[in-house]
């Protein structure tokens, strides 16, 4: 089966209102051109499940979100992701505020087709407070007080690796794959950007093989978008965008998300905009951040 | 132990935080932000050897990894891969010791990272949400690392926001006691505490080389246990030190507190040098 399709192909088949999860983790291969072309788009009201960075916060400056269910929203080397604080600030978002854990646990009900997972994560903290949706439950086998993590279920996940072939087989040879797998598991539907199209065979050497993490068919849709990452990193191929990363964030004090997204987004496809940020060769020239 | 040589705040505070992990055993030792990170690294290249540490991204090491740039031919000691999914098996099991950075604690040894104000929909201040501070306090043993001790941090009423589960009996959920919450030291700019106060209450355990009973207090927005004689925090020792310089040979430990202050801040600094 083919599943080939374009970036504007995967954004279109999404609707207004959907609860959409989004791989990466903070400044961390995000699908940022699938991002890019939600921008782009008419989509509204949609609820975003992230381990989130610039995709959240672009995404909430644009007026694209009614809810974000999240555990932290940062770009790592700078703490606070200046447009996600400024929307929460306004107060014109809903959020569902959890624990990392939380969220990979909501991922796998969905998943598993169970409606929760107990979990003891959350106790005695205000993530119980702050969401009444959130229930407790007792145990049939203790006398505890157990926190039951509801099912994230998403309507569709956007996730990029760095290789797929046309049949939907996904390769993140990175050394985290994060909780794509989860994402792409919790999901009707999963698109897929990728920064090579490669050969079926590509996945018989043992070790490209056991960088594959989900079924083929979970995979809806692959498009080939080298660079597809930026500004956001792509292990093993290029580090996050400082410099851009930079330039973004004074966005927030200066011009506001408008002045960027006129800049960098609208009325752009991907070619126009990698080569705005420098050409593909510049960003796999980004080095890979050391911790 | 006896100072051989000037030392800074932060290798004070680095070498007063690794104590932490001096009788945890084989636990995943997680320092969050440069001072936590050497602490942990140099219990594990000293106190408790048996420690775990990853690389903060994806893999588990035999030996700490130094901070910043590294030579092109540096090999780092991956033991196994531990990736973030991963991190979480290991948090559920408790066999962690995380030291973090909160920007609020209140006295019920609650932390805050995730918004200020009294407002949770529309924050004064949104920060980096609550991560995975309501895991890990339940789970595992929690150390706190202050770079600034003031009454912002230490608040007079509760976290704006709970982040992490404290010693609080009106929320502790059914089946808990205050038993069951973990929270060790607390390392700040000014001096080292623990939980271990009548009722879990904050208590001074050391003060750092020319700070006051006084300033403590005045710098904490609620009572804490001051008990009758309160030491001095040990100075680093010269094996501590040069272990410290290897694990950051670019001295980012430098940069952590404003204007990189002495350890000893007693009026004649010649006093201290015995």
């Amino acid at each position: 089966m083919n599943k080939l399709m374009t970036t504007r192909e995967m954004v279109a088949g999404l609707r207004d209102g959907m609860t959409i999860g989004i791989g990466g983790w903070g400044p961390r291969r995000k699908p940022m051109a699938l991002i890019r072309e939600i921008l782009k788009s008419d989509l509204q009201d949609l609820t975003i499940v992230a381990y989130g960075g610039a995709d959240v916060g672009m995404l909430c400056a644009a007026g694209k979100v009614k809810k974000v269910i999240f555990a932290f929203v940062s770009l790592d080397f700078i703490p606070l992701e200046p447009f996600f604080r400024q929307t929460r600030q306004s107060g014109s978002i809903e959020v569902m505020e959890i624990d990392e854990g939380m969220m990979l646990l909501g991922l796998r009900a969905a998943a598993w087709g169970c409606p929760f997972i107990p979990t003891q994560i959350g106790l005695g903290t205000d993530v119980v407070t702050v969401n009444p949706g959130l229930k407790l439950v007792d145990s049939p086998y203790d006398d505890k007080a157990w926190l039951a993590m509801p099912a994230l279920k998403l309507d569709a996940a956007l996730v990029h690796v760095d290789q797929a072939d046309s049949r939907g087989v996904c390769r993140i040879s990175g050394p985290d794959h994060y909780m794509d797998d989860w994402f792409v598991r919790a999901a009707d539907k999963a698109y897929v950007t990728c920064e090579a199209l490669v050969d079926s065979s590509a996945f018989q050497d043992d070790t490209a093989a056991r960088q594959v993490f989900w079924e083929r068919s979970l995979t809806t849709g692959v498009a080939c978008v080298p660079g597809g990452a930026h500004p956001t990193s792509c292990a093993p191929l290029y580090g996050f965008d400082i410099k851009h990363f930079k330039e973004y964030n004074a966005c927030a004090k200066e011009g506001g998300f408008d002045a960027y997204l006129q800049r960098y987004i609208q009325h752009t496809d991907e070619d126009s905009y990698r080569e705005k940020v420098g050409g593909i060769a510049a960003i796999r020239a980004l080095s890979l951040p050391v911790y | 132990m006896q100072a051989t040589e000037q030392y800074t705040l932060a290798e004070l505070m680095i070498c007063a935080a690794s104590r932490a992990f001096a009788d945890d055993g084989e636990v995943l030792a997680t320092g969050i932000g440069v001072i936590p990170r050497l602490a942990a690294s140099l219990a594990m290249k000293t106190v408790n050897p048996d420690l775990m540490m990853t690389d903060s991204e994806a893999y588990l090491l035999s030996e700490p990894n130094p901070l910043g740039p590294r030579e092109d031919d540096f090999v780092q000691a991956n033991e196994t891969w531990m990736g973030f999914s991963r991190i979480f098996d290991n948090v559920w099991s408790g066999r962690r010791h995380a030291m973090v950075g909160p920007t609020q604690i209140d006295r019920f040894g609650q932390a805050n990272i995730s918004a200020l104000g009294s407002d949770y929909q529309r924050p004064k201040v949104q920060m980096l949400g609550v991560r995975g501070f309501p895991g890990n306090s339940i789970s595992h043993a929690n150390s706190f690392f202050v770079p600034s001790h003031n009454p912002r941090v230490f608040v007079s009423g509760e976290c704006d926001m709970v982040a992490s589960v404290g010693f609080n009996p009106a929320r502790l959920p059914k089946g808990y006691s205050t038993d069951d919450i973990d929270i060790r030291l607390v390392i700040t700019d000014l001096c080292v505490m623990d939980w271990q106060g009548p009722e879990h209450q904050l208590r001074l355990v050391s003060l750092h080389p020319g700070v006051s009973v006084d300033t403590v207090i005045a710098q904490t927005g609620f009572a804490l246990h001051i008990p009758d004689d309160v030491p001095l925090t040990p100075a680093p020792t010269a094996a501590q030190l040069a272990i410290i310089r290897q694990l950051d040979p670019h001295n980012l430990r430098g940069a952590q507190l404003k204007d990189n202050p002495p350890g000893d801040r007693r009026t004649s600094a010649a006093e201290s040098v015995q």
